[in-house]
């Protein structure tokens, strides 16, 4: 049964709630792609809505917030459960070669997309080398 | 593993075989170990209901199958994996692959009234209980 336990419910990591959010938060697992233009960060996060999405980048950091209720009442009779819902919470320091005002999120089931463009000094500049 | 005949499934035994299923799933293609997901159910029930969750982010209806059969629920799809073709990975956590989970319903459902919907990537089923196992109010008579 432990093993069990283990297998499933290393899919969703939970962090000690803080006092700020006294209740249940999740890590969401993320892709980071790079591409040419920008970088796109996936997160999985079943259960949120977008209006309950916070996504920030400020001074070089980048905050996913989603605020999930619980689905079922408090005196649900489980047969079994095996996650629990709260809320979603990431924070990465991404720096400042992004260009905030273009960054766009999509959300579409339960996966939220981050497309953030590059400033237009990150892109990768070729220079070129003078012999003397 | 139980084969022999006479053998009741109590409670504890109906665990251990649900245990199996899911390691005879997981551990099957050990090669590809990295590439299964197993979604997490959780499963509640009403007077009338068995009911089940689970969270599968990225998964369309057309990527989930949801079967039931006597006293079982298998939960079976594909999620994708996500294509990049220009793009360098610098963090890869989302799973991608397929998975089938079957689990063992703890009292008979009727499987002509599943209902099963998917939304912002949570599948629920709902899975109404047959009318032997509805629970009967029985009245206490004072002799």
């Amino acid at each position: 049964m432990n093993t069990e336990t283990n297998a499933v419910s290393c899919m969703k990591q939970t962090a000690q709630p803080t006092a700020a959010l006294y209740a249940w938060t999740y890590r969401p697992d993320v892709d980071i792609v790079e591409m040419a233009d920008e970088w796109q960060l996936s997160a999985d996060v079943p259960g949120a809505s977008a209006g309950d999405l916070d996504v920030n980048y400020e001074r070089g950091v980048l905050t996913i917030h989603a605020r999930v209720s619980d689905r079922q009442a408090a005196d649900t009779r489980f047969v079994s459960r095996e996650y629990g819902v709260g809320d979603y919470f990431r924070r990465f320091e991404i720096g400042e070669g992004f260009d905030a005002a273009g960054v766009r999120a999509e959300l579409a089931t339960g996966v939220l997309t981050l497309h953030l463009p590059k400033a237009a000094r990150a892109k990768p500049r070729k220079i070129a080398v003078q012999a003397r | 593993m139980f084969t022999r005949n006479g053998f009741s499934f109590t409670g504890l035994d109906r665990v251990q075989r649900e245990m199996g299923r899911v390691f005879t799933n997981v551990f099957d293609n050990l090669e590809r170990a990295p590439e299964r997901t197993l979604p997490a159910i959780n499963m509640w029930e009403t007077d009338d209901a068995l009911l089940a969750e689970a969270e599968v982010p990225g998964l369309t209806m057309e990527q989930i199958e949801v079967f039931v059969m006597n006293d079982e629920l298998t939960l079976k799809g594909r999620r994708s994996a996500p294509q990049t073709e220009n793009g360098t990975f610098h963090r890869r956590e989302r799973r991608a692959g397929e998975f089938t989970r079957v689990v063992t319903l703890p009292a008979p459902v009727n499987a002509d009234a599943v209902e099963a919907t998917l939304r912002d990537g949570v599948l629920t089923i709902k899975l109404p209980k047959a009318a032997e196992a509805r629970a009967r109010r029985i009245e206490v008579k004072g002799v």
